[in-house]
């Protein structure tokens, strides 16, 4: 017990001594949590709005979808008195046509209504009221997409009705989602207004208007709604009577299955935090062992210091473990509360569902992750250099002397080759392979994360149609230029860390080099490019990975950025690190050689 | 000596550290000339402002005020780029501390400056190789610095000095962590260097050592207080360092 409380007293009062150093780190591990937090207690925040909706709806449990024909009337029969069914409505007539709206086109599902309410599955007007002959009612946030408001004329299939009013459904998911899987698949290609994935709008009309519009066998079909005696069951009836499906059987979808669909905007969102939390995760450890490292090389003296009044070895190391231990549980707590915070502008579902999102939740298990993260983190990051500074000689520790630098005999042999910059670079890169293998690494997550997000843009580019506002789109825009953000936030922390502790253990070797002749800009030139060597193969494998990460996002559709994106951000990667390095490599280079030569001897 | 013959020249210097009460002036008013091929020790306790005076020779360091010439050129008038473009042309360094860089072998350390100038690697390396066997290294070109001895380490920053053939080389307590059979080693290489016409300014408080120089300037409180001709103990015989073992 004694021997744990010195180990935090030391650890405690190391870390007040460098507040700036320790605020630093609490950031780098705290981008990283605060994602994961965020990712993670977005789970099941739709669960609420679609219960709600579902309640004020009177929400089937099953909707079956039935293709248009002469067997129908046996299959509705048949599914009405399916065993633990106790109510129905429908079946619907469901156009598949075209709405024109403010000089917008869009595809759209017209359901054909009673003016009455139904029993099960009856809209609930939010705006105006419910059909009428020569009206139509528009789901809530197609009509949002669409920016159309009641009293507004609209077109389907090139005749024209008046907007009377908005709704919302839990019989079928909200726009954007997914209503081709309630029946579009039947739908022949041609009459799809647009080429890319169908994600028609929903309206509802009367029965004769919505049949009226239907120009084709294919593009007509129908809704039943089913209500039965356990919603729990849904699952397994729909599963059950989906199992011998073909084109003339109906396709049943389970409520389960539709609230998973409303629950794409936000579930889109928890995976790109997720993906973005491991990014900065792994960001968050090349910086951080870099920052350790640089701390190491000032703290050799205390070290020394350490073991010379009797502390062991393990002592040692556990001291430094311990401080980033505890910086790293700091971080845990501010990301736990900055992402629990944050989360519910990632919440909102949309205008497709009524009531509000529940409030972001975080089970046990997900604060465990979070603080093991946050703990795995620290530890890679100080291992390394905890290990080391454990093994130092006390001798040498005192004494202060910085730990020799690798000789890489071929790459000095090499670098003579190359003009002076080069020459000076390459020999630093080599110096210290580690901190050359953290820096690329840093390189690499950052482009992997920015071709990422470009594979994604392109992705959607090439499989969404833009005519229409789609908030899941806008959704993924926002947080990925967030992710991208901070990405290239803490990229720079790290570049300039990893520059600086460069500069600091490269000061004698500069110094020297100064005096035998090399110029300030030589040696400034030589820092940037030791950067920048690095940096190149972190760019490049950065790319592939990238793209196969958008591979796992998007389920398997490969999408490749386009070349002329992929060009600058091979090319403009070490642009940007040699300007990031650029200011540190600068003052480096102009301090005073004698200056540094003194205190070198001292 | 008039300064057209000096390779070195100096009027006026002056370095001052700090400001106001903690104002400390380094050097004061130092003149100086040396002429090609002399051996010059400038001798005084620690803290007198000798090294301060050797960084300013080789610019290293800027003066507060006055002015040093070398070889004709204006060292307090140039950009930091013409400067290092002087050092690497007309300077060699040796350092008390060695100053070698760790990773590099002897070999690798002396041909660096010529890198730097931007010789081919080749000649580079056959000057360097050159060099070492001058100073009595060339077995040890392959060694890395933490190989080698105290004395063996200053000759190979000896040799690093020679690289681009300066007009000058300027030692800084080149001794100061050495032994005396090193010292004895490093300074027999300074006579034979100072014989074969190369200009040395050593800064030293070992009054042993600054004897074996031609022209011994003594500093106090960074001003030169005394002067005075030797005997040339390094150039005119090399049994004159019998004083200097044990």
């Amino acid at each position: 017990m004694g021997r744990i409380l010195l180990i935090l007293r030391l650890a405690i009062r190391d870390l007040r001594r460098r507040p700036v150093e320790a605020v630093l780190m609490i950031l780098v591990i705290g981008v990283a949590t605060t994602t994961l937090t965020i990712g993670l207690a977005l789970y099941g925040v739709t669960d609420k709005p679609y219960q709600q909706t579902r309640a004020a709806t009177a929400g089937p449990d099953v909707v079956a979808s039935l293709p248009a024909g002469p067997g129908q009337s046996a299959v509705v029969d048949a599914l009405i008195h399916a065993s633990g069914v106790t109510g129905h409505s429908g079946p619907y007539p469901l156009a598949f046509t075209v709405i024109g709206a403010r000089g917008r086109t869009a595809d759209v599902m017209a359901e054909g209504r009673d003016l009455a309410p139904a029993s099960i599955d009856q809209p609930k007007p939010t705006q105006g009221s419910w059909v009428r002959d020569g009206g139509v009612v528009i789901e809530r946030s197609f009509a949002d997409a669409l920016g159309v408001h009641v009293g507004d004329q609209v077109t389907l299939g090139g005749r024209s009705f008046r907007v009377v009013g908005m709704a919302v459904t839990a019989g079928l998911p909200a726009y954007p989602g997914g209503l081709c899987s309630m029946g579009c698949a039947s739908i022949p290609a041609s009459l799809l207004h647009s080429s890319r994935f169908p994600t028609p709008g929903l309206v509802w009309l009367t029965k004769p208007a919505a049949t009226a519009l239907a120009t084709s066998a294919g593009s007509l079909s129908y809704l039943l709604n089913l209500k039965l005696a356990n919603p729990a069951q849904a699952q397994a009836f729909a599963i059950a009577h989906n199992a011998n499906w073909s084109p003339t059987e109906p396709i049943l979808s389970p409520w389960q299955r539709i609230l998973d669909v409303d629950n794409l905007v936000v579930e889109n969102a928890q995976q790109a935090m997720r993906i973005g939390g491991w990014l900065f995760g792994l960001l968050a450890v090349a910086g951080l062992a870099v920052l350790v490292g640089r701390r190491m090389v000032e703290q050799t003296r205390r070290v020394g210091l350490l073991k010379a009044v009797g502390g062991t070895p393990g002592l040692v190391a556990s001291v430094l473990l311990a401080e980033h231990l505890v910086l790293a549980l700091a971080a845990a707590a501010v990301g736990l509360v900055a992402g629990w915070l944050a989360a519910p502008p990632f919440a909102r579902t949309g205008a497709g569902l009524i009531g509000t999102p529940g409030a972001p939740s975080l089970t046990v298990s997900a604060i465990v992750l979070i603080l093991a993260v946050a703990l795995a983190v620290a530890l890679a990051a100080t291992l390394v250099p905890a290990i080391r500074a454990a093994r130092t000689s006390t001798v040498s520790a005192l004494a202060d002397e910085a730990r020799p630098p690798r000789r890489r005999a071929w790459l000095i042999a090499v670098s003579a080759r190359l003009p002076v910059p080069m020459l000076l670079g390459l020999r630093l890169t080599a110096r210290r392979p580690r901190r050359a293998v953290l820096s690329a690494l840093s390189v690499a997550i950052t482009v992997t994360g920015i071709v990422t997000i470009l594979a994604n843009d392109s992705y959607l580019a090439r499989h969404f149609s833009h005519d229409v506002d789609d908030p899941r789109i806008d959704r993924i825009n926002q947080l990925m230029a967030m992710i991208t953000i901070m990405l290239v936030v803490l990229a720079t922390i790290n570049m300039i860390a990893v520059t600086w502790a460069t500069k600091l253990d490269a000061r004698r070797s500069s110094a020297l080099s100064r005096a035998l002749g090399a110029t300030p800009g030589q040696v400034s030139a030589g820092l940037s490019a030791a950067q920048l060597l690095p940096a190149l193969p972190g760019a490049v494998v950065g790319i592939p990975v990238g793209i196969y990460l958008c591979d796992i996002f998007r389920h398997g559709v490969l999408t490749i950025p386009s070349p002329g994106w992929l060009l600058l951000v091979l090319l403009g990667t070490p642009l940007v690190v040699a300007g990031l390095t650029a200011i540190p490599s600068r003052l480096g280079a102009h301090r005073s050689v004698a200056e540094i030569l003194r205190s070198e001897l001292a | 000596m008039t300064h057209t013959t000096s390779v070195l020249r100096t009027r006026g210097l002056r370095k001052e550290f700090g400001k106001a009460t903690g104002l400390v002036r380094a050097v004061d008013g130092v003149d100086l000339d040396v002429a090609p091929g002399e051996m010059v020790a400038v001798m005084g306790p620690s803290g007198c402002g000798k090294s301060t005076l050797l960084h300013l020779l080789g610019g290293l360091e800027r003066p507060t005020d006055g002015e040093i010439r070398l070889a004709g050129c204006r060292l307090d008038q140039m950009s930091e780029k013409a400067l290092a473009r002087l050092r690497r042309e007309a300077v060699g360094f040796v350092f008390q501390a060695f100053h070698l860089i760790d990773e590099l072998s002897a070999v690798e350390n002396v041909e660096l400056p010529a890198l730097l100038a931007g010789r081919s690697p080749r000649a580079a390396r056959a000057q360097a190789i050159d060099l070492l066997e001058r100073v009595g290294m060339a077995d040890r070109a392959g060694f890395l610095p933490s190989a080698l001895s105290g004395g063996q380490r200053q000759r190979v920053a000896v040799a690093r000095a020679l690289s681009n053939k300066p007009l000058v080389v300027l030692a800084d307590e080149p001794t100061g962590n050495l032994d005396s059979a090193a010292t004895l080693d490093v300074l027999q290489l300074f006579g034979s260097l100072h014989r074969a016409g190369q200009a040395l300014i050593i800064i030293t408080h070992d009054s042993r050592i600054a004897a074996t120089a031609e022209r011994l300037i003594s500093m106090r409180d960074g001003a030169f207080v005394d002067e005075t001709r030797t005997m040339g103990l390094i150039s005119g015989n090399p049994g004159a360092f019998a004083g200097l073992e044990g």
